[in-house]
């Protein structure tokens, strides 16, 4: 028989994402790592606005709903205050590279010892799937009926690989939540990310590339496969900046 | 007498001393040498200082701070407050205490860098989103925002709301003499995180807004009973009732000091608190006052309608309430002189 895994006991409530979405996933390895860190008691996240509003009902931590794009700003806030806390940022890809790329930059170049975990799901969910700055060449969305053209709305941003090459971060990843092995090497990244700022070494993102079936018109296979399939060659998965040995 | 110093530096001196110990914000003129202050000064006593990539940032570093139960605190002036704005009603909503200072400038848009009043409306009715009134208070001088700022903080924590200094550029380039307060230990306020969780919060889509509007209605009550602050003088047995604060407030009090000396029954409510507005200061007015007068630093005349809707409130007899809208900068008693007696002789017409 099938050992059952422990749920985290901060998030135990349920949660209301559609079915075959990421974000149930990624908000189960956060709060695992955070407990098998022994932090669970002593975290404070700040959460974006999107799809990532829902995690404000399903958390039992001091969580703060950030206005929209500010988490980056009302993460550092907290840290600079509460140096012996972890403060984690969970937002989106519309909330931390569309309208809060200007607070999700400058966190990452200020160095701040938060940790940052984005869901990119190539679209705005909560709104209705609408274009991002992840969105896809091409890609159908609500405001890009006909598929983004790149050439008048901008290319994918690639946030890890940018603070990785541009700025002086402890560390940036990407993974994924759609199958076990990448889930196990997803959880792993979001160990090292809590682990750099428990030491105290700066700024640690995770970017974390999640299925979006709803907005996508796919049945959640399809989404999964969709990812790997296409979405992967524009999002690579791997750690772009590595904690550096101490 | 304490040391002559400059307005902004009092403030920020002060804030240190009142026990502050986050201060984000973005340098803006007449505003800066609070932030400048900060920079060095919040280091030597353990605090926070962050200079934000912008406004915006700025504030919600302040809601961060303010999240912990930490008194944190920011200024700025004229575009950046409007910049602000979102996290000032956020503050609000999330009943955090903060304090935000506003160096006003004049003008719409950029503006300009004069000193000027011209923010009223926006301090007094919340200029962001929603339904809600920071506590404002003006100050007209430099000890008075000393110890103003003392108060925006005991009532921001009391009253878990923003409280909104509200001074002048002219207040924050000025100096004068300034006793600053003694130091008191900073804390930590229960409802802010610790990271264990220890005050409990509502799921974001478990709120119920309309018993948030029955608590939100009984706080703005509560504040409005206990809090109004104003000073007066010669009101008792006045024909004229000039209604003026901050600088120019101070600027009328000298006139009406000269007027009494020339003869003429006038009087002066200096209005310390601007939301909310005090009401209380007008029931010991003379029943039979001809008329009220305002003297603002601002184009339109803004306080003028709050006291319109005073004497409306306070008085039967539809009486006269009249606008000295100065633009910018602080009138010269002379000139509130001047259009005093033209106001007497029915040269300038009501307002309302």
């Amino acid at each position: 028989m099938a050992k059952a895994r422990k749920i985290p006991e901060i998030a135990k409530k349920a949660s209301s994402f559609c079915p075959g979405c990421g974000h149930g996933i990624a908000i189960r390895l956060i709060t695992e790592c955070l407990e098998e860190l022994g932090q669970d008691t002593n975290v404070m996240f700040g959460i974006g606005v999107g799809c990532s509003s829902l995690l404000g009902g399903v958390l039992e931590t001091d969580r703060l709903h950030c206005l929209h794009g500010r988490a980056g700003a009302v993460c550092t806030g907290m840290k600079r205050v509460s140096p012996d806390q972890m403060v984690v940022s969970y937002q989106g890809d519309g909330d931390a590279y569309s309208i809060g790329i200007g607070e999700t930059t400058s966190a990452a170049y200020r160095n701040e010892n938060i940790s940052v975990f984005v869901i990119n799901n190539t679209n705005y969910g909560m709104t209705g799937g609408q274009m991002s700055n992840t969105t896809l060449p091409g890609q159908k969305t609500t405001t890009t009926v006909h598929g983004r053209d790149c050439s008048v709305t901008g290319s994918p941003i690639r946030f890890p690989e940018l603070v990785a090459n541009q700025f002086n971060v402890a560390y940036a990843a990407r993974g994924a939540v759609t199958t076990p092995a990448e889930i196990n090497k997803t959880k792993k990244y979001i160990k090292e990310a809590l682990t750099a700022q428990m030491n105290k070494e700066g700024y640690s993102v995770v970017e974390i590339m999640s299925a979006c079936p709803t907005n996508w018109g796919m049945t959640p296979l399809q989404a999964v496969d969709h990812i790997h399939n296409t979405v992967l060659d524009h999002f690579p998965l791997g750690e772009y900046k590595t904690r550096e040995a101490k | 007498m304490g040391e002559m110093i400059k307005g902004n530096h009092a403030i920020a001196e002060a804030a240190v001393r009142f026990g502050a110990r986050l201060y984000a914000g973005y340098p803006i003129t007449p505003s800066t040498e609070i932030m400048e202050y900060i920079s060095w000064r919040m280091p030597e006593v353990g605090g926070a200082f962050v200079q934000a990539e912008s406004e915006i940032a700025g504030i919600n570093m302040v809601i961060g701070g303010a999240a912990c139960g930490v008194r944190s605190f920011t200024a700025s002036s004229g575009p950046g407050i409007s910049l602000k704005q979102e996290g000032i009603t956020q503050l609000y909503d999330e009943e955090l205490a903060a304090v935000i200072i506003n160096v006003v400038r004049y003008g719409n848009g950029i503006g300009t860098l004069y000193s000027a009043q011209c923010d009223y409306l926006r301090e007094t009715r919340g200029g962001g989103n929603g339904d809600y009134r920071p506590i404002v208070l003006c100050p007209s001088s430099i000890q008075e925002a000393v110890d103003l700022l003392g108060v925006a903080f005991d009532l921001s924590e009391k009253y878990r709301t923003v409280a909104v200094l509200m001074t002048e550029g002219a207040l924050g380039q000025m100096m004068e003499p300034c006793d600053l307060p003694d130091f008191i230990e900073p804390k930590r306020y229960p409802w802010g995180f610790d990271g264990k969780y220890s005050y409990k919060k509502v799921g974001i889509f478990d709120r119920d807004s309309m018993k948030e509007a029955v608590a939100m209605n009984e706080k703005n009550a509560a504040i409005k009973e206990n809090e109004q602050r104003w000073s007066d003088s010669d009101v008792e047995d006045a024909d004229y009732v000039f209604v003026s604060f901050g600088l120019p407030g101070r600027s009328t009090e000298g006139a009406v000091e000269e007027l009494r000396k020339a003869g003429h029954k006038v009087g002066v409510i200096r209005p310390i608190t601007a939301w909310p507005f005090p009401e209380k200061a007008f029931e010991k007015v003379n029943p039979d006052v001809k008329g009220f007068i305002t003297v603002e630093a601002n184009a339109t005349g803004q306080m003028v309608e709050d006291v319109a809707l005073t004497v409306k409130r306070k008085f039967s007899d539809n009486k006269p309430v009249y606008s000295l809208p100065y633009v910018f900068g602080i009138p010269e008693m002379e000139k509130i002189q001047n259009d005093y007696k033209k106001i007497a002789d029915g040269e300038i017409k009501e307002a309302f």
